[in-house]
């Protein structure tokens, strides 16, 4: 961009209130009538609808500034009060200023040395410590309300009293008094522009007197539009309705004070004029009823329409509509790249991007145009340099438009293979939940994605969707490809190590390949390696005779660099008392040298999602992000072709035990059994030992439920020593590519015990969880242990147990996210605005520094070695050779 | 200090350690601290000549200039981001056993809030307590400093309490065996009511009775909560102490937490008292140490949850929450409250108000921060957007 285009650019806003002059001024029109329309539907003058106010109706020109609809930005009008009102929302401040000034001159109370003293300080803070004023100015009013008698005048003081919302009294000796808004704004009228500074009012843009209104602005017609109904009623705007009642109030007022009326019903009118201006700033102030709408749904006014979360500020200043964006469903695919997303043709069709013809590209332009908005690789729209746009939808003849085009149209064309778009999930949590792709047009309707990119999105493919949003300038294509790329956000900045990488079937696929066991044929070898996109030579076999065969290990390390080394203990460690190294008879120490994986095999420690200082890590961390997105696309389509041509599956059979195993953990089960009835026997014995800090029945609890948890692993144990070393689950369990021994221990061999806030079930009837258990029964079984295994299958009363439990953690997760949710909006609230500055120190937006060095060795974490800021052996070791460490 | 001697000593007789230390000292203010010790022990223990080693530490240079952090990264967002996403991935069941099996401790989600809120006391307060030389490896005389430390007010060694309607007075019954565990006598027991100043009091048997001067109801209901509440020994706030054995050295965990008051305790080790109450912390220790106790607390929480956090993102919202020398809390009423702009404070809670006072100030919003870039739809300043410098082209044909 150069200085020529740089849009203008708001450089502060100043806030203030706004004098009876300004409002005049600026108002178009003075509202008298509460009406709006007449029969025929026209705007009555100087009616809430005039159409001096703006319009709101498509062709129809304002007639004020004589423009249309989306040009028109709306007048604002005026109300003169027949008396005036104070404002709700500074109602406080009125009270709190009032108490402050002498009731007769207007000066604060203060002595002549202390007011000197409080305008030194507050010049001092205006020029050091802005921030500081408010709190002084506090401070000078709480003073000055102390004093009885007037420094200046020399008049006595009266307390006043302050009822919400906009009542206030005088404490006379004979009585309270009643202030009116006319006295209020006097006396308010009578203090000094140098004493309302000093009261933390700012006297050129907020004179205390301002706060007590004696015109009321009425917004714009486009503020508070009216809608129409199909059955041509119209319907009025909360704020209209509001306006109105204050205008019928100001009329009725306003007639009775020219009529001479007793003072009694002039202040009533006068009150309920109160009212409605106050309802009209704000319909839920305390102490008032709301004011309703004729259905009684209370009026959403002037300040509702700012608050909260569906408020102005949260829904359409901080979050904004955007053009150029779609959502649709996602689903997988892992045939294209991490950096791609799938596009389907429909969307292709309607996302455009601006491109302005030159001498390169006209050919390719004109193609574009020809081919029109309903063939793909086609164009939407013509802009000429005169910024007429032309519709390609209509003409006939799109030919000679294409003819016709010269360098400098710009042509909005589809978005074809390449393009970069941004791709987002909700909720976006962190950075990497939107992402830079670069778009595949696919046939079918969904968007799809590489799995590897599943991690950072969360996402999944049960009916999640996702948004795709397209840049349109060249700086902001050129910002999300250097920096929002995918490949760019392998390394997790919260951590300092890969969040993509292999998830679930390429963690069973590596594994299986690159076992032991696992020969291949010329062919097999062959077709993985074409699949994985490898168009290098076959290296050497393992195996020459009787027939040439090759290891996965193999295959796996051509995606290697040659010159990668790596030492590793796979997920599959056993974690025996002594290491073998090379030697482990599980295959779990993964050795890479020269680019060649030497022992051990790939599972989620070495190329997992989320592991960090793993073979992926080292891949991006000492290649660059380039290698990190090959390996994945490349090495890990091999690792799926394998689990497609092997396959792997679970049944119900599997999950069957040995005779002999069921005895065991019958056997052990029944054990623990006893051992519970023995322990709630010692205790009704009362020989139960109590345990520091805890009740008898507490003691209790804990022992039983250290036995039956200690009962649970046991099964598991002897379940995962019964199964067979190729179950499916047992694999993807280890490995860690899905599930863990506990689950298949919950499938196998027993469930375990069951619990609702950390205890064992104990909810349910008097003294009993179920009709089925005698009152005071303190059993396993009594109290939500489930003795059968998934397989075995539940028995009524263990799965109502079960049930309990998991609607706990149903009801856990749910509130989990809205609290959690808060925390980070929180969190983000307060520190968004923190940023590295040039001199390396961490500030906020004023100035103020926070760190001197970021995080104390100035080191981002994203580019950290899982947080350490070099990693010194790796150094060492490209400095002096492999195996020296 | 002897240590330091032998060091220089040992360099002096070593001409590797002498070597590296020379080709060390041109990186001192360049590298951090630990990288320089990590440097430093592993170039002593290879075998390497001067040339490896020059080279060695130069890429480590390189290496760590490259690790940098760019001008106008948005450091604030991602430390947000970083500890806010696992969030959503932490349990919320608020107990759990951390050390003391007996002891219940918040963690998890639920910790994590009231540590970003600043809370003036935990939900439960806890302290580890460390004892000095004398009394750290006895369990007899461990259990002494703990009967210093634990509160007993006469609900704990009270058997039953009792109004006697015919006298008007209390019966309470205490029960011998729970005082003479917690050492408390009788008489002591009475001399305490008595300065207490209701009424007469007087021991008969196991008994104490008291005739309070008063007879109204309402009264008595009041007063015998005061009784039962009467503190007899210990410190305020403390309910409960455990006496663990951790290694060869006893250490007390406590129920309640009160540092001001427990650094006082004679037999204790004041250099190893821990609180988990991080607004006492402030208040006895000072700022710096309150906020290593939120770094501390913090990546504890997350740890503990298996959350893998880098460390500086934790330090940079303790930074951001003590930087002004007192607890700000990450919210409403601490850090997001005092922003300078008003746009981004409306923008975030309680907008109606922020507005209106800032109209009366005639405060002016400079459009510094995100939010306030964001409302009038200008670019933020933050990352490419902080650059401020344009190249002005020459215009077309001239």
């Amino acid at each position: 961009m150069s200085v020529n285009d740089i849009a203008k650019s708001i450089k502060s806003i100043r806030f203030g209130l706004l004098s009876p002059e300004e409002i005049r001024k600026m108002s178009v029109v003075n509202i008298i009538t509460a009406d709006t329309y007449d029969e025929d539907g026209v705007p009555i003058d100087a009616g809430l609808m005039d159409r001096r106010l703006g319009t709101i109706e498509p062709g129809q020109k304002c007639q004020t500034c004589g423009n249309r609809v989306g040009q028109c930005p709306g007048h604002f009008g005026h109300i003169e009060l027949a008396r005036p009102v104070v404002h709700p929302g500074f109602a406080k401040t009125v009270y709190l200023t009032l108490r402050a000034i002498c009731w007769n001159c207007g000066r604060i109370l203060l002595k002549k040395e202390d007011y000197d003293k409080y305008v030194q300080l507050m010049e001092k803070y205006r020029r050091r410590w802005p921030q500081l004023r408010h709190k002084l100015a506090e401070k000078i009013m709480k003073r000055a309300s102390k004093l009885q008698e007037c420094p200046y005048c020399g008049r006595e003081q009266f307390k006043i009293k302050f009822e919400k919302p906009t009542t206030y009294y005088e404490e006379h000796p004979e009585g309270n008094v009643k202030l009116a808004p006319s006295e209020i704004r006097a006396r308010l009228e009578r203090i000094t522009d140098a004493d309302a500074a000093l009261l933390g009012l700012d006297p050129q843009m907020a004179r205390p007197e301002w706060m007590v209104l004696t015109v009321l602005p009425v917004p714009p017609s486009s503020v508070r539009p009216s809608i129409t109904l199909e059955s041509g009623v119209r319907s009025e705007d909360d704020l209209t309705h509001k306006l109105v009642d204050i205008i019928r109030i100001n009329e009725r007022l306003k007639e009775n004070i020219d009529a001479g009326a007793p003072q009694l019903i002039i202040e009533d009118l006068w009150e309920l004029l109160q009212y409605h201006v106050t309802t009209y700033f704000d319909n839920e102030t305390s102490g008032i009823p709301p004011a309703r709408h004729r259905s009684g749904r209370p009026l959403r006014t002037l300040a509702q329409r700012l608050k909260g979360k569906e408020g102005r500020f949260r829904s359409n200043l901080s979050g904004k509509r955007v053009d150029f964006s779609a959502r649709t469903v996602i689903s997988p695919d892992p045939l294209i790249s991490m950096n791609e997303v799938g596009v389907p043709i429909e969307v292709a069709k309607l996302l455009t991007i601006p491109e302005r013809i030159n001498k390169f590209n006209i050919d390719e332009m004109k193609k574009l145009i020809e081919n029109g908005p309903d063939n793909h690789p086609g164009a939407n729209y013509i802009i000429r340099p005169d910024g007429r746009r032309i519709d390609l939808r209509f003409p006939k003849d799109r030919k000679t438009i294409a003819d016709s085009v010269e360098v400098g149209y710009i042509v909005e064309r589809h978005i074809k293979d390449g393009d970069v778009v941004l791709f987002n999930r909700q909720p976006s949590l962190h950075r990497m939940s939107i992402m830079a792709h670069r778009v595949r047009v696919l046939p079918y309707k969904t968007f799809r994605l590489n799995l590897c990119v599943c991690p950072p999105y969360n996402a999944d493919f049960d009916g999640d969707e996702m948004n795709l949003h397209v840049p349109q300038s060249e700086e902001a294509r050129a910002e999300a490809l250097v920096l929002m790329l995918v490949q760019e956000q392998i390394l997790s900045p919260r951590y300092g190590g890969p969040i993509m990488g292999a998830i679930q079937d390429y963690i069973s696929g590596a594994y299986m390949l690159t076992k032991k066991t696992t020969l291949l044929t010329r062919e097999e070898a062959s077709q993985l390696l074409i699949s994985a996109g490898y168009d290098g030579e076959l290296p050497p076999p393992a195996i020459k005779e009787p027939e040439e065969m090759w290891t996965g290990k193999q295959l796996v390390s051509l995606f290697f660099p040659r010159d990668f080394n790596y030492t590793l203990k796979a997920n599959i460690c056993q974690k025996c008392g002594q290491c073998k190294k090379e030697e482990c008879p599980h295959d779990a120490y993964v050795v890479i040298r020269n680019g060649v994986l030497i022992s051990g095999v790939l599972d989620k420690k070495s190329i997992g999602a989320g592991q960090p200082e793993s073979v992926l890590h080292r891949l991006v961390k000492d290649y660059g992000t380039d290698m990190g997105r090959i390996f994945i696309d490349k090495a890990f389509k091999l690792f799926l072709s394998y689990i497609d041509s092997r396959g792997l599956t679970i049944g119900l059979d599997e999950e069957e035990l040995p005779k002999e195993a069921k005895e065991k953990i019958r056997m052990v089960v029944e054990e623990a059994e006893q051992k519970t009835a023995k322990l709630i026997q010692i205790y009704n014995e009362g020989l139960l030992e109590r345990l520091p800090g805890r009740t008898l029945e507490e003691t209790l609890e804990t022992k039983i439920m250290q036995e039956l948890e200690e009962a649970r692993e046991k099964a598991g144990e002897i379940a995962s020593q019964y199964l067979k070393e190729t179950n499916s689950a047992l694999l993807m369990a280890r490995t860690g590519a899905r599930g863990s021994l506990m689950n298949l221990a919950h499938m196998v061999a027993c469930v375990g015990q069951q619990s609702v806030r950390g205890e064992r079930i104990n909810r349910g009837y008097q003294n009993r969880t179920l009709p089925h258990f005698k009152p005071g029964d303190l059993g396993a079984r009594a109290h939500g242990f489930v003795y059968s295994s998934y397989k075995d299958r539940l028995n009524p009363i263990e799965f109502f147990f079960h049930a309990m439990g998991g609607r706990e953690g149903l009801v856990d997760t749910a509130v989990r996210t809205s609290q959690s949710g808060y925390m980070q909006r929180r969190l983000i609230n307060a520190l968004q605005d923190i940023r590295v500055e040039y001199d390396g120190t961490v500030r906020a937006t004023d100035g103020s520094i926070i760190q001197f060095k970021y995080g104390e060795d100035g080191v981002d974490p994203a580019k950290s070695d899982h947080g350490k800021a070099v990693n010194v052996d790796k150094i060492i070791e490209k400095v002096v050779g492999a195996g020296v460490i | 200090m002897a240590d330091k001697k032998a060091k220089t000593k040992a360099e002096k007789e070593d001409p590797k350690l002498t070597l590296i230390n020379n080709l060390l000292s041109g990186y001192v203010d360049k590298l951090p601290e630990s990288l320089i010790t990590e440097l430093r022990e592993k170039l002593y223990k290879l075998e390497l000549n001067e040339e490896q080693m020059r080279k060695i530490v130069e890429e480590v240079n390189k290496a760590y200039i490259r690790a940098l952090v760019e001008p106008g990264e948005a450091a604030g967002t991602v430390a947000a981001q970083s500890v806010g996403e696992p969030g959503t991935q932490m349990t919320l069941r608020t107990f759990h056993y951390a050390g003391v099996r007996e002891l219940n401790v918040t963690l998890g989600l639920p910790r994590l809030i009231e540590i970003v809120d600043a809370r003036r006391t935990p939900s439960t307060p806890t302290m580890t307590i460390r004892l000095d030389d004398e009394h750290k490896y006895s369990l007899e005389k461990a259990k002494e400093v703990a009967s210093r430390i634990e509160r007993i007010a006469i609900e704990n060694i009270a058997k039953s309490i009792e109004y006697d309607m015919v006298n008007s007075s209390f019966i309470i019954e205490i029960d011998e065996e729970i005082a003479q565990d917690k050492g408390i006598e009788l008489e002591y027991v009475a001399r305490a009511l008595e300065r207490l100043k209701v009424g007469n009091v007087e021991i008969e048997g196991n008994n104490i009775i008291i005739t309070p001067t008063t007879t109204s109801p309402d009264k008595i209901k009041r007063l015998r909560e005061r009784i039962l509440d009467l503190r007899l020994k210990g410190i305020k706030g403390i309910k409960r102490v455990l006496v663990q054995k951790e290694g060869d050295e006893y250490v007390l965990h406590t129920d309640g937490s009160n540092l001001s008051a427990v650094l006082q305790v004679k037999g204790i080790d004041p250099h190893k008292v821990y609180t988990n109450n991080i607004s006492e912390i402030a208040e006895v220790l000072g700022i710096e140490a309150a906020r290593s106790a939120i770094i501390k607390e913090a990546f504890q929480v997350l740890d503990q949850q298996g959350l893998d956090v880098d460390m500086r993102h934790v330090i940079l919202i303790a930074d951001l929450m003590t930087c002004t020398g007192k607890i700000r809390q990450i919210g409403r009423h601490g850090v997001s409250g005092e922003k300078s702009s008003v746009l981004a404070r409306a923008a975030f809670e309680v907008t109606v108000k922020h507005l209106l006072d800032a109209a009366s100030h005639g405060e002016e919003d400079a459009l510094e921060g995100v939010t306030e870039n964001v409302i009038v739809g200008q670019s933020i300043p933050l990352g490419t957007g902080v650059v401020e410098l344009f190249m002005r082209f020459p215009k077309e044909g001239a």
